[in-house]
């Protein structure tokens, strides 16, 4: 039903149910909030929203309030700012007052607040608050003294993820997001997935920062250095650098990480394309062999760690292939290093991805051999614009270059594992290839497109329908789990990816980015796949070779010791 | 014999969320307090994470995480009670017992709690130790039974050393 | 238990049932027919047992058997005047029922010999009920007639401490049950909703809504499930009101929820109570299961085909939980988080379902308003508020209880007739009504008429009915301070106004009622500035707060920096306390001549302050003196005096 509402002094429509906030919103009359979030259901509880509506005597929260006809509101009435300059004004009372230390600085909602909304002389002074540090994640950092309650992490790791590894805890101004009994975040069932950093307004919330540790290897005497970076990584920054939202640098990229002192420049999308011919083949095995259907991907680090916790009955389930990013730090220390006669131990590998739980996945103990990691740094998206700032680096006067071999040469399949629903598709690719040995006629499977947290579609191959899903966000996985468990039997690949809309959209990307640019990534990505002729894993002519010379056939001795791994329960407060 | 955790849980079979208060209070009054097992145990019959266990319990003032003295002193705090004096009174408690509010005696013998209001506001100030009203507590009268308390617990140990 | 009157009430109970629909109305005198014996009633709500009555019932029972007496001997919950206790009430056989107070242990057998041979004289006796066609005590009052009781007009209260809260029986005997029957019986929701529409009966848990409406909107919401909620998570410092109705009265309780939850179709009712009232909650549980045992809960109640069942939840400790959508969240067993409203709880409450929230006295109200009917009702109070309200009194008063008077009596009549004014000669300075939602009432308005709009006038607030006398002795920011401290400890913390203003608030309170030496960096400055601060994030915590807890958390603070505001200013600028309260405000000085030297209070002093040898005069070193006073209360030679 259209209403009509009047909101300072002009009359705008509105429907029944809505909030008025959804309806100043799609009006252009912006009101801040900081812990509303889109496709939740609001709290109400940050209340720097209010407005005034005639006849109520309090403000009221825009975000909660429902409209009614012919209502009265009044969004910057001299009352309604004062209130808002006041509540910005109590939480800077006892914020700590170290903006220029700050991970967030001039990226923060807070100062933006504070700037909007004139504050200028501290009116309000209150005991500052001086909790401990959480240092105990390696993937995330907290700081209990710079979180200001908006509840935005606590719902994103519950309603999105559904781990609750935070919550509130105490009461009143004793509040405090923590775990539980306060322990640290490596004891939780955090799964590292940095979704909280993503929706954290204020510097709260951080990714474990390494890039000292890359600068430091960078500037080692005697250590090699060698870097990849992942898919996502090329269509996530340019707008960083005032180039156009989801624009593809590569090459702009391999210049720059050269530039700063990395020897070797290398692809995880390679890494990727390792992953699809394994993987196609364990499925392939699977479904041949009577093999316990269906298979989940295991890419993502944080989806693994959550299945190891949540659902330690579908560990069997899970893909033994290692993550691309392991695949490909795998194949630097054994191949590459004796391609250029190094000792794996002298070569420091750092990987840059758009994640947070890559960080921990490169620590796992599986993860190589002989002491020696297959990944040495895992820095985040973040990290990484930090460090070509750092080095001096004008993004937009290098010259592109092109990636290192013996793992420079891509497929656009293993390009689009970036985004949700890519890794199914190249996997597809390269399976229907296997089992019928003859090529899709049309790559491009739409049904598994898009940022739908769930996506299903029936593929034949042969005389074999293959029932696949794909979902993101863990929520999703953990409700597609239970109907498996509860004998939905026409399923047999499940790709999972942690962050809704995949690694585009990861923990580690940049901070702030809207639903806008995020598109644009994607649709980036399935540009390139559009655009390129190497549509298929493995047709990648590297790939090819590098089981040729070294790895031989796929799931065989020399790939399963490089390139496949074990999941096992986790033992962490749920 | 008190019940155990799990003979508790066992009373909580197909139980909602909205079991939860009640089981943790149950958990406590066996208990005495809520340890991290019993949250966990709690989390897994319920499935309820256990962050979300802990946040609901550190909610309310009722629920503590470390065992309380073996006479637990609750201090009333009311209005009633503070325009009596009840300040006096508990800080009299605190250096007689040498302890805060919510701490336990090294010897485990007495615990310090402050509560909102026992209502019993026609009696102000009001202590209440081990489920025992005190009405008109002075800062004189308290280390009286304190010291009560004190020389029940030596009497007995005494008389526990004469039997062995 | 009495088995064979057992019978009779619920004989009693069923011919009322069938009554309803003959007309032929049973006579309550033809069942309760047991005969009469001594009988000896104690007080034993909390209050009564906190004042020793678990001796007195000790001793009277040793009484009974070493002079073989055959007596019985009930507890009963409380009468409401709380100095009085313990209080014994005895009834002979044949004889009116009368009331002593103060019957410590060591009173009893004094008491007993003098009672039992027909004398009174020599006790301190309350007064006698009467009941017609019972020979009365000659020379002893009626207990109505107490200064106490005489201007009340007791309806939620007219059982509490006079029957044996753990006997149906009892309470059916005394009309209890009635209304209930008669509503099943006789009446659709509609009718009764319409009466306790008319009556104007309002939430007596704060705000003051129509109970009536709030059951109506409930009533017209469609739904497969509805809750009726009971709020008795007094979490108020200073009210206790509904601990002592449940105490004394629970079947009084169950039988308005009873009627409300027919009136709008709930089958399923939960009372919300504290867990610091264990004996609130074992009497509440004696009562359901006997209602239960009577037919009067349950499934298909009379045959009516109404459903239902009672539940107790235990409150887990926070005020925050008195706000209704919190209330449910934690009995939904989330934290107690208030959410914002739109919806209302009559159209999304508890698990979603169509919810009403009503406090222990609203219902209690309920039985007697069917019972006499909306006009009767009506006609009591002022024009628009309507019924009584009981009061929790304490504080510097010499009779603290409970009492319950009709709207429109002045505070002044509370606290210096019913109360009997201030002890020790002190002087009456400030009433704080509502607790930490209210605010104070001075001298100047004590003869306002007590009504919901006439208490926001003044600045105070009905909230749950905790009043607390104060005299001149108190120090106002003192008061203002415990105030806050306790808000900004029960905050839920969610909404930003309420966490974080409520702490400024208080460390601003802190910062004023501070030392006044050792300042550090903006604190002068910032204690200035204090005065303006409080209002100004007292008014926006009031304006933006998320739910009526944060809404009227600054209230102890604005209404007392409204009539005392030169108190504040005492603190801030002069940097004294006027009542001498505040103890880091306060300086201490030893009379050279009266000190000999004893050395008792450097002993005492907790931090050293006093120096000087032995029987040479001492002397005190401010820095380090942080105004305790202990050194004075040790002093034996009146030397130590302060400044």
């Amino acid at each position: 039903m259209s209403l009509n509402i009047d909101v300072n002094g002009k009359i705008y429509e509105a429907f029944d149910g809505e909030t008025i906030l959804t309806v100043l919103n799609r009006n252009g009359i912006r009101v801040p909030t900081l812990c509303n979030m889109k496709n939740f259901i609001p709290t109400g509880a940050c209340r720097i929203c209010v407005v005034e509506v005639e006849g109520n005597s309090k403000l009221v929260s825009s975000c909660s309030f429902p409209v009614f006809n012919n209502m009265k509101i009044k969004t910057h009435s001299p009352r309604v700012v004062e209130a808002r300059k006041t509540i910005v004004e109590l939480l800077l009372s006892n914020h700590p007052d170290d903006c220029l230390f700050c991970v967030r600085n001039s990226n923060c909602e807070l100062q933006s607040l504070a700037k909007e909304y004139h504050v200028v002389e501290r009116r309000i002074h209150g005991v500052k608050n001086n909790h401990k540090i959480d240092f105990s994640s390696l993937s995330i950092v907290r700081d209990p003294d710079k979180c200001i309650l908006c509840g935005r992490c606590v719902r994103v790791c519950e309603e999105t993820m559904g781990v609750s590894c935070i919550e509130f805890t105490n009461r009143g101004s004793k509040s405090i997001i923590g775990t539980t009994m306060g322990k640290g975040l490596n004891t939780s069932s955090c799964v590292n997935c940095g979704q909280c950093i993503m929706v954290c307004p204020t510097g709260a919330l951080s990714e474990r920062n390494q890039t000292s540790l890359v600068q430091e290897a960078l500037n080692h005497p005697e250590k090699m250095v060698v870097v990849q970076y992942a898919p996502s990584i090329t269509v996530s920054i340019a707008e960083e650098f005032g180039m156009k939202p989801g624009k593809d640098i590569t090459g702009t990229l391999n210049a720059a990480l050269r530039k700063m002192g990395f020897r070797f420049v290398f692809d995880t999308t390679f890494g990727a394309d390792l992953t699809i011919i394994e993987e196609a083949s364990e499925l392939i095995d699977r479904i041949t062999k009577a093999g316990k259907l269906p298979m989940f991907t295991s890419c993502c680090p944080a989806w693994v760690k959550y299945a190891e916790e949540f659902a330690p009955d579908f560990l069997v389930n899970l893909s033994s292939c290692k993550s691309p990013q392991q695949m490909t730090g795998a194949i630097i220390k054994t191949y590459f290093a004796d391609k250029i006669k190094q000792k794996p131990e002298d070569i420091i590998s750092v990987s840059i991805m758009p994640c947070t739980a890559k960080k921990f996945e490169a620590q796992r103990d599986t993860m190589g051999r002989n002491g020696v990691n297959d990944v040495d740094i895992v820095i985040s998206t973040r990290e990484l614009i930090e460090l070509i700032n750092l080095n001096g680096i004008d993004m937009n006067n290098i010259q592109p270059e092109i990636t290192d071999s013996p793992m420079g040469v891509r497929s656009s399949a293993g390009k689009i594992f970036g985004a949700t629903g890519g890794v199914m598709e190249a996997a597809l690719r390269t399976a229907y290839k296997i089992l019928t040995g003859t090529e899709l006629t049309n790559f491009k499977i739409s049904a598994l497109r898009g940022f739908a947290g769930r996506k299903e579609a029936k593929i034949q191959i042969n005389d074999l329908e293959v029932g696949v899903a794909v979902v993101s966000g863990l929520a999703n996985a953990a409700k597609l789990i239970e109907e498996i468990r509860n004998g939905r039997k026409d399923i047999h690949f499940v790709e999972v990816m942690t962050c809704p809309g995949g690694c585009i959209a990861g923990g580690g990307q940049r901070i702030g980015a809207s639903e806008a640019i995020i598109d644009a990534r994607m649709q980036s990505l399935y540009k390139i796949d559009e655009k390129e002729t190497l549509k298929a894993s493995h047709k990648n002519p590297e790939i090819v070779e590098l089981y040729a010379n070294f790895l031989g056939e796929p799931l065989q001795r020399k790939s399963h010791e490089l390139l496949h791994t074990k999941f096992c329960k986790r033992d962490v407060l749920l | 014999m008190k019940a155990t955790i799990d003979s508790i849980l066992i009373g909580y079979e197909n139980s909602g969320r909205d079991a939860l208060i009640p089981l943790l209070q149950e958990i406590q009054e066996n208990e005495g307090f809520l340890s991290e097992e019993a949250i966990v145990k709690t989390g897994n019959k319920l499935k309820i994470p256990t962050s979300k266990i802990y946040g609901v319990a550190t909610f309310y003032n009722q629920f503590r995480f470390e065992p309380v003295g073996k006479y637990h002193v609750q201090v009333c705090r009311g209005t009633a009670c503070h325009v009596l004096g009840s300040a006096t009174v508990l800080q009299e408690l605190e250096t007689c017992l040498k302890v805060k509010a919510g701490q336990t005696t090294r010897d485990g013998l007495f615990s310090i709690e402050v509560v909102a209001c026992i209502g019993a506001c026609g009696l102000a100030p009001v202590i209440c130790i081990n489920g025992e009203f005190y009405a008109n507590v002075t800062a004189v009268s308290i280390k009286n039974i304190i010291d009560t308390y004190r020389s029940k617990d030596a009497n007995y140990e005494t008389e526990v050393k004469n039997i062995s | 238990m009495k088995p064979k009157s057992k019978i009779l009430a619920k004989d009693y109970l069923d011919k009322l049932s069938t009554g309803f629909e003959s007309s032929v109305m049973p006579k309550i005198e033809d069942y309760n027919t047991e005969k009469k014996k001594t009988i000896i009633y104690i007080g034993a709500g909390t209050c009564g047992l906190g004042a020793g009555a678990g001796k007195t019932k000790v001793a009277v029972e040793n009484y009974l058997s070493e002079k073989n007496i055959d007596a019985k001997i009930i507890e009963v919950g409380c009468i409401g005047y709380c100095t009085a206790e313990p209080i014994v009430d005895i009834e002979l056989p044949e004889k009116n029922r009368i009331s002593f107070s103060k019957v410590t242990s060591d009173k009893v057998d004094a008491l007993l010999d003098s009672v039992f041979a027909g004398k009174s004289e020599g006790h301190a006796i309350l007064g006698q009920f009467e009941v017609d066609g019972i020979k009365p005590w000659t020379k002893v009052p009626k207990i109505f007639d107490h200064p106490f009781f005489v201007k009340q007009k007791r309806i939620v209260l007219q059982n509490c401490g006079i029957i044996d809260p753990v006997s149906i029986d009892e309470y059916i005997f005394k009309g209890g049950y009635k209304s209930l029957i008669q509503v099943l019986k006789k009446q659709s929701s509609d009718e009764v909703i319409s009466t306790i529409e008319k009556s104007g009966l309002r939430g007596r848990g704060g705000g003051g809504f129509s109970t009536g409406m709030k059951w109506r909107l409930a009533y017209k919401t469609p739904s497969d499930q509805k809750y009726m909620i009971c709020n008795a998570d007094e979490g108020d410092p200073g009210a206790f009101m509904d601990r002592a109705v449940i105490e004394g009265d629970p079947h009084r309780l169950l039988e308005g929820l009873a009627i409300g939850s027919y009136a709008v179709g709930a089958s399923v009712a939960y009372i919300y109570i504290r867990a610091e009232y264990p004996l609130a909650i074992k009497r509440l549980k004696i009562a359901i299961q006997q209602a239960e045992d009577y037919g009067l809960l349950g499934h298909n109640i009379l045959n009516t085909g109404f459903d239902l069942k009672i539940k107790i939840k235990m409150g887990a400790g926070a005020f925050v939980c008195g706000e209704e959508t919190a209330l449910m969240h934690s009995i939904e067993g989330y934290r107690g988080m208030p959410s914002p409203r739109p919806p209302f709880p009559t159209e999304s409450g508890l698990f979603g379902k169509p919810s009403v929230i009503n406090n222990v006295e609203t219902y209690s109200n309920v039985p007697s308003i069917i019972q006499n009917g909306w006009e009767w009702y009506n006609a009591i109070g002022t024009e628009r508020s309507k019924g009584t309200k009981v009061f929790a009194l304490s504080g510097n008063v010499k009779n603290t209880g409970l009492v319950e008077i009709p709207m429109g009596t002045t505070v002044r009549e509370i606290i210096f007739d019913i109360a009997g004014g201030i002890p020790n000669k002190k002087k009456f300075k400030a009433v704080q009504i509502g607790g930490p939602s209210g605010g104070c009432i001075t001298e100047e308005n004590l003869d306002i008429q007590i009504d919901y709009q006439n208490l926001i006038a003044v600045g105070a607030m009905m909230g749950s009915g905790g009043l607390v006398v104060m005299d001149e002795d108190t120090c106002m920011v003192d008061i203002a301070k415990f105030f806050m401290d306790f808000i900004q400890r029960e905050s839920c913390g969610k909404c930003i106004p309420c966490r974080e203003g409520t702490k400024r608030m208080l460390e601003i309170l802190q910062n004023i009622t501070a030392k006044p030496h050792n300042y550090q960096g903006n604190q002068a400055l910032e204690r200035f500035r204090g005065v303006m601060q409080l209002e100004k994030l007292g008014h926006i915590i009031q304006e933006t707060s998320l739910c009526g807890l944060g809404q009227s958390a600054p209230n102890p603070v604005l209404s007392t920096l409204r009539y005392f505001r030169h108190e504040y200013e005492a603190h801030i600028f002069e940097r004294v306390c006027p009542a001498n309260k505040c103890t880091e405000l306060r300086k201490f000085k030893i009379l050279i001549d009266k000190c000999t030297g004893c050395t008792v209070c450097s002993k005492k002093c907790p931090t050293n302050a006093i120096i000087g040898s032995k029987k040479t005069p001492h002397f005190i070193v401010d820095d380090k003196c942080i105004g305790c006073g202990s050194c004075q209360e040790v002093c034996k030679f009146e030397a130590i005096e302060l400044i």
